[in-house]
Parts: C-alpha cells; structure tokens; sequence
C-alpha cells in the first residue's frame, strides 16, 4: 500500500513537472523544424510566466491571463523573427537576447505593476479536474490540471500539423532546404515568421502553467533552467512530436523522484539530488543525440542572392 | 600485379541491392573506367572500397593480401584516394591546411614544410595548384586538382575520381586528363567514373561496365567501341536524339530585354542581355560557364532581383516577380543544381507537390490520397526509379533529375528555362530528357536551353544564342551554326550579324 501511494503520487507528480517541459518543447520543434534555433525559450516561458500571472491578477480572470501570455509569447516569436528571419542576426546571437529582454521586462514590469511588497502577490490558481472522487487511490494521477491534458492532446495535434497539413509540409521544406522552397513559390521569410510566432506562443503557456496553475504566485526564480531543459530534449526526441512525450516524462520523472529522495531524509548534499535530473538529460542525450537528425538548415539564415 | 581486387561484394540499402555480387579488379598502372547507367551502383562500389560504406558480402585484396576497410583512414593508410562527387574541402582553410587536416601524428603543423612538400608534389605530377592559396578563392577545377593533390600528398597509388569532369570545362578536362597520364607513367592506377562515353575511351585502359547493381563485364578499350559499350549499359546500340525539321515559329513567348544584375560579389554578371523565345522552338544559350548563366536562370525564375531590364512572358511583365507568380504565369524550370533545388529529406511524392501545394490541399490538410495519385503517375510516366514514398536524398542523380522533370513538365508550362539539364546524367537519361524538351517544343512551349555541352545545343536548338562575360555575342540559326563559329563566340569574339549583345561599352 505504502508502495502503491508512492507510486502514484511519483507519476502524478510527474505529469505536472512534465506539462511546461512539453509546452516549451513544442515551440521549440515548431521553431526548429522551419530552420530556426529559438534560444530565447528561456526568457519566452519567463515572459508567459509573468504575463499571465498579471493580467490574471489585474483582469480577475485565468483565462483573459493565459490569452494574454499566448499574446506575449508570440509577439516575443515575432521579434525573434524580425531579427533571425529578416535581418539575418545569427540565431544564437538573437536568441539570447530575447531571453535577456525578456527576462528583462518581466522582471522591470512586474515591479511596476505590483511594487515591492513584503508578502507576494498571488491568485487563486487553475483548479485540479475532479475526474475521480478525491479518495479514489488513483485519484492524484487523473485529476490534474486541464493545461495538463491539453498539453498532451497538444501533441497529436503538433504531430498532425507538421506531417498532414501544407503548413507543416512547408515548414519541414524550408527547414530543410529554403532554397529549393523559395525556387518552388514558397515564401521562406513568411513561413518561418509563423512557425516562430506559433513556437513562441507554446512557449510562453508552458510558463504560464507555473503561475496559473500550479503555484499560483510569480517569482524571480520560476522558470529555473526549463528553457534550457526543453533545448535538450529537442535533440533527445529527434524532432520528432511523439517523442517529445518520453522526453518530459523521463526528465520530469527522475525531478520528482529527487524530489521525493530528499523528502525522504537520504543523508546526501541536496545540490547532489538538484543535479539528478540534468545529470539524466545529458546521459539520455549522450545516448538518443548519437544518430540525431537535425534539420539541415537549421541555424541557416536564408538570404536570397 | 594487381592494385586492387573486389570480389563478390554485396551491399544492400534495405530492401534494395545496390551492388549484386560484383567481382573488380584493378592493375597496377592503369586507368580504369567505371561506366553505367544513373543508380547502377558505381558510387556504392567506390565507397566500399574506400570505407565510406562496408560490404555486406565479398573481400577485397590490395596489392595482393587481403584487406579489411573500415574507414576512409584504413584506405589512405592503404594508399587509397577518393575525390567525391561533392568535395570535401574546408573553404576558409589554405590548400596546405587542407593537406594535413586529417592528421593526428603530432600537435603543431609545420605549414612551411607542408607548403614546401605541396609545391614540389604539384610540380612531380605537374597538378597546378598554389599551396598558400585559400580554398575559398579557387574555381571548381582548381578545388578539384587540390582534391587529387591532397589524395597524392598522402602517398596514394590508386585513385578514385566519381564522374571528375562532370563539373569541369572543356578546356579544365583536357588539363586533369593530362595529370592523369602523368601519373599512370608514375605507376599509378585510376578508377575512373563517367557518363561520357568518347572521354571514357580517350583515356582508359579498360572499361568495366554496371548495371542495375551486377557488372556486366570488364572490356578492353582496344577491343570495345562506342556502340558495344553502349549497348553493354543500357541493351541498346542507338543513343542520341536530335530535333527533327523545321517548325513554323510562333509569336514571342518569353522577352528578356536589356537584363542587367550583379552576382554574389555585388559584381555585374549580365551586362544587357536581350534574348526572344518564340512559342515552338528552343533557342540554345551556349557559353563557358560563369559568363552570366547561373544569374539569367535566377533571374528568369525570380529568385534574383534585375538592376535594369525587362522580363516579359506573353503580355504578362514579370521584371522581378515571386517565384510563385513566376510559376503562376506558367514558366517551367529545370534547374542546373537539383541537390539545391529538391527538398532531400521529403519524399519524392512531397517533392513533387511542392510548387502547387493549392491543388493538393483541401482547406489546409494534404490530400494525401491526390498527393498519392499525382506521384504514382508521374513516376510511371517519367520512368523513375523510386516509390512515392522514398526521400530524394537517397535517389541515384538520374532519377533525381526526373523527379524535377516531372515536376515541372507535368505542369505543362507555355515557357521551360532549362539549365544543363542533362548533366551528370547516364545516356539513357539523356536520350529521355532531350526528348522530353523536343516535344515541350513540338507541344508549342518556348524553350530556353542553357548548357555549356554544344553538341547537346548543336541537337536541340532551332537557334542558338552565345553568351560571353555577361553580354550575348550573337544569335545563329542552327544550319549555319558550327562548333568552330560557336566556339569563337563563346571565347569572346563577337559576330556582326547581331549588334544587340554587342554594346558601345566594349
Ligand atoms: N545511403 C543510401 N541509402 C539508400 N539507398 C542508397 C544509398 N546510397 C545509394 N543508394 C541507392 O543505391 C543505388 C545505387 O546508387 P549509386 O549512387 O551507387 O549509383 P551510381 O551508379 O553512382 O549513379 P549516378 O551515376 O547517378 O551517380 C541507387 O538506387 C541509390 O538510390
Ligand atoms: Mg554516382
């Protein structure tokens, strides 16, 4: 029985710690697969965290929020564009100076709008879906929160879109060969424009889910690496949507296992059990990132002669 | 004594065998041609041997023991030297930096020494090449001589060159097969791949020939013709197609007038072109490459901006249109590079949907079923080698080339830009193509022919247009063409009968 509940709240855990992971990762395979590499994903999942929270708090209303980090986050994607796309701005270059803007507005905004208080500002969160009465064993697996489950829908749908619809055929074309997709009509700049807006917009929900749902408050500290962790398992899943799942599941897995390690008093450095999960990603990676595909044009900027 | 010897080799890509039980050999001292038709496993082989791809079955000897190659260094170590279709040149590095690129032995680079070594080899094996040059400065033929250099620097007694001259010149090809006989009379032995049936038998010893993965036999030149070999690729003894008659020449379909545009450089490349094309008739451009061809069919296509000028199709102005209205408009291309102008990782059924995704979307998902139906038709009527589903990155050039035929042709375009649209291309490819182009022509189409091959051009062309550092030298109607005339023209001398071409500014 005590197995039993461990089990269940590790797995349950787990799905929470994976849904930001699989919203950001999204965005970023939307990004990536059109050729372009988006480091602004950290600073982009900030943003939403931010946005989200205070148009919430300032609108009373979750959902006004989490329209306004979809918003956010895609006009953060437009900017990345502008630079990358049109200007041709090295990607790694432009990428981390979205994060820093980004991260750089949230932060200056979120003082504005709600001073320096001792105690911080919350709001009542996304509540969990009662899908099973609350004493039913398995409860705390099913009832999560509806972002939760949209975000895995939000998969098939990804997995859809890039393989059965023209938009996705012309994302994979120009992010694998722009000038064979220019020559054949296709608008390279227009294309890539879009599937960053759209890669920004996943972004920024996956950080809204912290605020909105799951803790409810904004702190400096939120987002706490998972832009980087979400660049990691791009290469891990290979591209490709489905493997996204396994990715967030093996990472957010192995955090609330550490998490619940260290809770229950193993005599270790807790910065040990902190590292567990990345410590995890680079090995999964060392072994997944060996006969990894990526897109052949990403990181290109395409400039007709 | 033999260099080389390859028995029995089996490679297989999935469910597809590359190479059937092939049994090679190689003399020492000799140059050694490998002909067949596109996909028939030639590349395959030479990769084997040079440990790109391993052998599912098969050995193979070098020098007379048994030899295992894992891996390009077991065959440099093995005095083994491959250049490949695509070099592999680092272009921001020295000739001499490429040199010792793939060295392990110590941790400085005495580049001096090296330098020294480059130049006296360049010299022994009389291969032109300037070791302090930047690889990024040098032409295609230069890169390439530095390709063999580096093969000969690493002490290399056989070489492997994948269809050589298929990026060179006339006059570049006259120069490598000079070398090349310069270093049979060193002792050394050259695996040679090419489509050219007249180079095959102007430097070769001996010819064996590929098909569809089995070696049909190994000849000696001096006891095969043209005709033999020929048949021995493909069963039959008759290639080549020439235009037949005289047409009636219709209205102008495709009007380029005074095009000026610059290159990558920002360095003008045409310099006032004005061509007409005329519905029912192909007009030959001929030229060295580099004189402004690459920068017309861009600019034809829309994928390059005019400085001045006017492009007209019909009554439609097209002077810098989208490629997409470019295509709306009805002009067909066939583009020189088809690595860069199909999407490789699709697959040959995406590709060739590509430029006319309106017609196989229905309300933004694909029609797979049309997209299906479209690739099963043309794949049957163009004779490709592939399934719908295979990407084109894994496709034999010829078959490549097909796919972007009958993309564009199926189209059924009122004007075709085609450049070199043969290259690379085995006989019976060839044969399919210009055919293809004739009845465009026959149809009614407008057919612009951009190729550097003037016998290609002297078949085709009803008339013929040389075009020369940017500027067209000339415009004759094919009867009075001669390759004398036509060569003339394409060195530069203009001819009187057209002043067009020939501006106040020369
Ligand atoms: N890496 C690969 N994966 C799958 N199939 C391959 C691969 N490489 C080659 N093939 C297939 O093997 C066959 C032989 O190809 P190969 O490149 O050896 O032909 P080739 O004789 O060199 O033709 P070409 O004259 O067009 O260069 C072709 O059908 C090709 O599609
Ligand atoms: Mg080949």
């Amino acid at each position: 029985m005590e197995l039993t509940l461990f089990l269940v709240g590790l797995i349950a855990a787990t799905l929470r710690v994976a849904t930001p992971l699989i919203f950001g990762t999204l965005g970023e395979l939307f990004s990536e697969r059109s050729g372009v590499l988006n480091l602004g994903i950290e600073g982009i999942m900030f943003l939403g965290a931010f946005t989200g929270f205070a148009v919430a708090a300032k609108t009373g209303s979750l959902w006004i929020g989490l329209l306004g980090a979809i918003v956010a986050g895609g006009l953060a994607g437009m900017l990345m564009a502008l630079l990358s796309v049109r200007l041709g701005v090295n990607q790694h270059v432009s990428g981390l100076g979205i994060t820093l803007l980004a991260t750089g507005i949230s932060l200056y905004s979120f003082r504005v709008i709600f001073g320096e208080s001792k105690i911080p500002p919350s709001i009542e969160p996304f509540p969990m879906l009662p899908i099973l009465p609350e004493l039913h064993v398995l409860a705390p697996i099913t009832n999560q929160y509806l972002l939760t489950y949209i975000g895995i829908a939000m998969i098939a749908v990804v997995w859809w879109v890039i393989g059965k619809t023209r938009f996705g055929l012309q994302i994979r074309a120009v992010g694998e060969n722009p000038e064979a997709a220019d020559a054949a009509g296709l608008n390279v700049y227009a294309i890539r424009t879009r599937a960053l807006v759209i890669g920004g917009a996943l972004m920024a929900v996956g950080g809204a889910f912290l605020t909105l749902a799951q803790l409810g408050s904004f702190t400096f500290g939120i987002i706490a690496g998972r832009g980087w962790v979400c660049i990691a398992l791009i290469i891990f899943a290979n591209w490709q949507s489905v493997n996204v799942l396994f990715g967030a599941l093996i990472f957010g897995g192995v955090q609330a296992l550490q998490l619940r390690l260290q809770t229950l008093g193993f005599k270790l450095p807790y910065e040990l059990f902190l590292s567990l999960p990345y410590v995890v990603t680079i090995i999964a990676l060392t072994l997944a990132g060996r006969n990894a595909s990526a897109p052949s044009a990403l990181l290109k900027a395409y400039r007709r002669e | 004594m033999h260099a080389v010897q390859m028995k029995g080799i089996v490679k297989r890509f999935a469910d597809l065998t590359a190479n059937d039980n092939i049994d090679f050999d190689l003399e020492q001292g000799e140059i050694h041609a490998l002909l067949g038709e596109n996909g028939a496993g030639k590349t395959t082989l030479m990769r084997i041997l040079y440990g790109l791809y391993h052998a599912d079955e098969g050995e193979m000897l070098i020098n007379g023991t048994p030899a295992v190659i894992h891996s390009p260094k077991d065959a440099i170590r093995l005095g083994i030297g491959m250049v490949t279709q695509h070099f592999t040149l680092v272009p921001t590095l020295s000739v001499a930096e490429n040199m010792v690129l793939g060295e392990t032995g110590s941790i400085t680079v005495n580049l001096p020494d090296v330098e020294k070594k480059v130049a006296a080899a360049s010299e022994r094996f009389g291969i032109p090449v300037k070791p302090q040059a930047l690889i990024k400065h040098l032409s295609v033929g230069e890169r390439q001589r530095v390709e063999i250099l580096k093969a000969l620097y690493h002490d290399a007694r056989v070489l492997i060159l994948d269809e050589p001259t298929a990026v060179l010149v006339p006059q570049e090809v006259e120069v490598l097969f000079d070398a090349l006989v310069r270093l049979q009379n060193e002792g050394l032995s050259v695996i040679f791949i090419s489509h050219h049936l007249n180079e095959v038998m102007e430097i070769c010893d001996r010819i064996t020939v590929l098909r569809d993965g089995h070696s049909v036999g190994t000849v000696r030149k001096v006891d095969t013709n043209l005709k033999q070999l020929a048949n021995m690729m493909v069963g039959r003894e008759n290639f080549g197609v020439t235009r037949q008659g005289q047409r009636e020449k219709g209205r102008v379909e495709l009007c380029i007038q005074g095009v000026h545009a610059t290159d990558k450089k920002g360095l003008p490349s045409l310099k006032g072109v004005s061509l007409d094309v005329h519905q029912g008739e192909i007009l030959g451009l001929a030229g060295v490459s580099g004189n402004g061809q690459a920068e017309l069919s861009a600019v034809l296509c829309g994928t390059k901006k005019t400085t001045s000028g006017k492009v007209m199709v019909g009554d439609l102005n097209l002077t810098n249109a989208e490629p997409s209205a470019v295509c709306a408009a009805g002009v067909g291309r066939i583009p020189e590079d088809r690595y860069a102008n199909m999407v490789g990782e699709l697959s040959v059924a995406e590709n060739l949907v590509l430029d006319q995704l309106d017609q196989f979307v229905n309300r933004g998902i694909l029609d797979q079923e049309k997209i299906q139906e479209n690739a099963k038709k043309l794949i049957n009527e163009f004779q490709i080698k592939a399934s719908p589903g295979d990407r084109v990155r894994t496709l034999s050039g010829g078959n490549m080339q097909k796919v972007m035929l009958a993309r564009t042709l199926s189209q059924k375009p009122r004007v075709v830009i085609a450049s070199q649209p043969t290259r690379g291309l085995d006989v019976g490819a060839t044969d399919y193509v210009r055919t293809t182009l004739l009845e465009q022509r026959d149809n009614g189409a407008a057919v612009l022919l951009l190729s550097e091959d003037l016998e290609e051009i002297m078949a085709l062309s009803d008339r013929i247009a040389v075009i020369y550092a940017g500027r067209i030298m000339g415009i004759l109607p094919a009867q009075e063409a001669t390759a004398e005339k036509l060569g003339l023209m394409m060195a530069g001398a203009p001819t009187l009968d057209r002043k067009g071409g020939v501006d106040a500014e020369i």
